[in-house]
């Protein structure tokens, strides 16, 4: 039995080595998923181009305005001289924000009073709009601080303190997110298209005839599969480590034990695809078909708190959810087992009912 | 007589695909050291009996004994005693010979003392020593088949099962995969082969001649040839449709077929009817550049099977 384990095994590593476009498309996907997810997507705001309507024209208003442009959050590029002026730019999308000193800024704070300023946010993007709008808010306050040390503090402070991202980083929370999005999918693709290959170019009846077992055929076909799988995490982890900074808190030999339990869901999911499609292309589009609502279900961008009901009750059936949460508080919380196990429980019992479910399934196709 | 010993055997074997009976009541006996033929046309059912015999496939109903072991419920056995080579057998391209040879040797867990002599006999058994680096996929149609030909054989097995194992190769590979098979039979392998090709049937030792599903005749070719009652006369004429047309009206003719250019007409008196037939088609404006009478090709057998049947 193990010779035919072994020949399978060593079949499926000629066959990747013959192809090495493959190979090296597969070791791709995650540095560019990295490096767009890393720059491109962030969801940080940075360097927010403003409109500045300064109607008070003083020392004062100058040096508010030179707060926001050291904040890093808004880039104070054009200076108006009205309104009309200044919602031209942000209709047209020149500027995201616009900014207003009124008239009398500086007596009133000469004056100790309450002084004003007026902000205008281009909401198209809710994203970025939400983190300008605290911004202009903070920033105000932590000035006002400065301007008025000394005079007695609000009775009620509320002070915000971002926890485990200080920075609130997007790539510390977006990166170890791939690393649940790349182990999804390279397995699941992988497995489904190599067994569909066989079936694809007519080897399957050939190998019907050997004697060999459904359980050798699927272990052996599998097996590279796990180890790429896993040098593709050690990718992510490394790049991502090393070159975009996001910190790993917890403990590796955690992530990598629960990764393979993570791995029986995919497999299984693989498995139960090449069971249904009978070429490559099926294979693909009914992976894709899996996949990619599960991913938005996973809360890999979209958080699964902010779902309506229905969506929330689904997404307790996709494995890739409860990985992300786990991937995620190992790397970016530095929890360990205690803190999971809620999710660690369903993953397990998910994954072996998927991998239970379509190896049956399979076995049945293949005798 | 020593009574011949039976490699396979089937009783009233039958697979249905939803309300297609694919064979139907198939009985069917096949002696050790004989090349079985199946013949017949395309869905005759040919394929799924392979497929039955080689295990891949259960049956619907019926029994298949297969070197003595039965093909459901022994099939273990079955399939380390026979070599199937399937219609459209698909080797791996991007494995070279040797490697597509190495592989299946460690499927059949081919001893690890015999293993290396073993390849060396296949690849010069299917002259294919000088390519034994080459990937499958850039062999050439008939190298392939050769290829898949030695895949089939890497646990020596008793009982050799070939579907259409000639379809879509060039003639001269064809003759040498025939060659090939030869050699096997005088090893006293026993071989059952499908083919679609009558031609090819003249090769076999013993012939069944299956038509959907069921298996219509099955004997030596020269008996089956006796089938035709009458004698066969052969035309070429100028218009091949129109004397169709003709010899079907025309008196005393129990069956034509048509080969190309050639028409075989079955009457109960060749060489009396020669004269007339030719007289008729030339009244009825067709030219007759050659006639003759012939002793009937199996296909003549298959065919006058066939319109038995019909009418």
């Amino acid at each position: 039995m193990g010779r035919r384990l072994l020949a399978i095994m060593r079949k499926e590593v000629i066959h990747i080595r013959r192809d090495p476009r493959t190979l090296a498309v597969m070791f791709l996907i995650p540095l560019i998923q990295m490096f767009l997810l890393g720059y491109a997507a962030t969801l940080d705001v940075k360097q927010l181009k403003t409109a500045v309507l300064d109607l008070d024209r003083s020392r004062a208003s100058r040096e508010l305005v030179e707060t926001y442009k050291a904040s890093n959050y808004f880039n104070p590029v054009y200076f108006v001289s009205s309104e009309e002026e200044l919602a031209r730019l942000i209709d047209s999308g020149k500027a995201r924000a616009g900014m207003i000193i009124p008239a009398g800024y500086s007596s009133s704070l000469a004056r100790g009073e309450k002084a004003s300023v007026y902000f205008i946010i281009d909401g198209s993007d809710p994203n970025v709009a939400n983190t300008a709008f605290s911004a202009s808010q903070s920033i105000a306050q932590s000035f006002s601080l400065k301007l008025l040390p000394l005079k007695s503090p609000p009775i009620v402070e509320a002070i915000p303190r971002v926890w485990y991202n200080p920075q609130m980083r997007s790539s510390n929370f977006m990166i170890p997110g791939l690393i649940g999005l790349i182990m999804g999918l390279i397995t699941t693709i992988l497995t489904a298209l190599a067994i569909v290959r066989e079936k694809e170019q007519g080897t399957i009846e050939q190998l019907m005839v050997t004697p060999i077992r459904p359980f050798e055929l699927l272990t052996g076909k599998i097996a590279p599969y796990v180890v790429i799988a896993f040098l593709e995490l050690g990718e992510v982890l490394l790049v991502g480590h090393f070159w975009f900074k996001v910190p790993i808190r917890g403990s590796i030999p955690l992530l990598l034990a629960l990764s393979f339990v993570f791995l029986f869901a995919t497999l299984g999911i693989g498995l139960f695809i090449s069971s249904v499609a009978n070429t490559q292309r099926e294979a693909m589009f009914l992976a894709f078909f899996i996949i990619l609502p599960s991913i938005f279900l996973s809360g890999f961008i979209f958080p699964l708190e902010a779902m309506p009901k229905v969506l929330q009750l689904l997404s307790y059936v996709v494995p890739l959810r409860y990985y992300m949460t786990i991937v995620r508080g190992i790397i970016v919380k530095g929890v360990g087992v205690g803190a999971l196990w809620e999710h660690i429980i369903p993953l397990a019992l998910l994954g072996m009912a998927i991998f239970t479910g379509a190896t049956l399934r399979i076995r049945k196709r293949l005798e | 007589m020593m009574e011949q010993e039976l490699a396979i055997e089937t009783r009233e074997l039958t697979k249905v695909f939803g309300r297609v009976k694919a064979v139907e009541g198939l009985n069917l006996r096949v002696y050790r050291g004989e090349i079985f033929g199946l013949v017949g046309p395309d869905g005759a059912g040919k394929t799924t009996t392979l497929r039955i015999l080689a295990s891949v496939m259960a049956p619907s109903s019926g029994v298949a004994f297969v070197g003595g072991y039965n093909v459901v419920t022994q099939a273990e056995e079955v399939k380390k005693s026979v070599g199937y080579m399937p219609q459209h057998f698909a080797l791996y391209g991007d494995l070279t010979v040797v490697e597509n040879l190495d592989f299946f040797a460690d499927l059949f867990e081919v001893p690890e003392g015999v293993r290396a002599e073993r390849i060396k006999r296949l690849l010069r058994f299917a002259r294919l020593e000088d390519f034994r680096n080459r990937r499958a996929s850039q062999l050439s149609g008939g190298m392939q088949k050769k290829l898949a030909l030695a895949c089939a054989l890497i646990h020596n097995p008793q009982i050799l099962l070939l579907d259409e194992p000639t379809t879509g190769v060039d003639p001269i590979s064809r003759r040498e995969f025939w060659d090939l098979i030869t050699e096997l039979h005088l090893q006293k392998t026993t071989i059952v082969v499908s083919t679609c090709y009558m031609d090819e049937a003249e090769r076999f030792s013993r012939v069944g001649f299956m038509h959907q599903g069921k298996l219509l005749a099955c004997s030596e070719p020269s008996k089956l040839k006796e089938i035709v009652p009458s004698g066969v006369i052969e035309v070429i004429p100028s218009d091949v449709r129109k004397a169709k047309e003709i010899l079907r009206a025309a008196q005393g003719v129990m069956g034509i077929q048509t080969y190309g250019e050639l028409i075989h007409v079955f009457v109960e008196d060749a060489e009396g009817r020669e004269g007339g037939i030719k007289e008729e088609l030339e009244k009825g404006g067709v030219a007759v550049r050659h006639i003759k009478v012939v002793r009937p090709r199996l296909e003549d057998a298959f065919a006058f099977i066939l319109s038995q049947r019909g009418g």
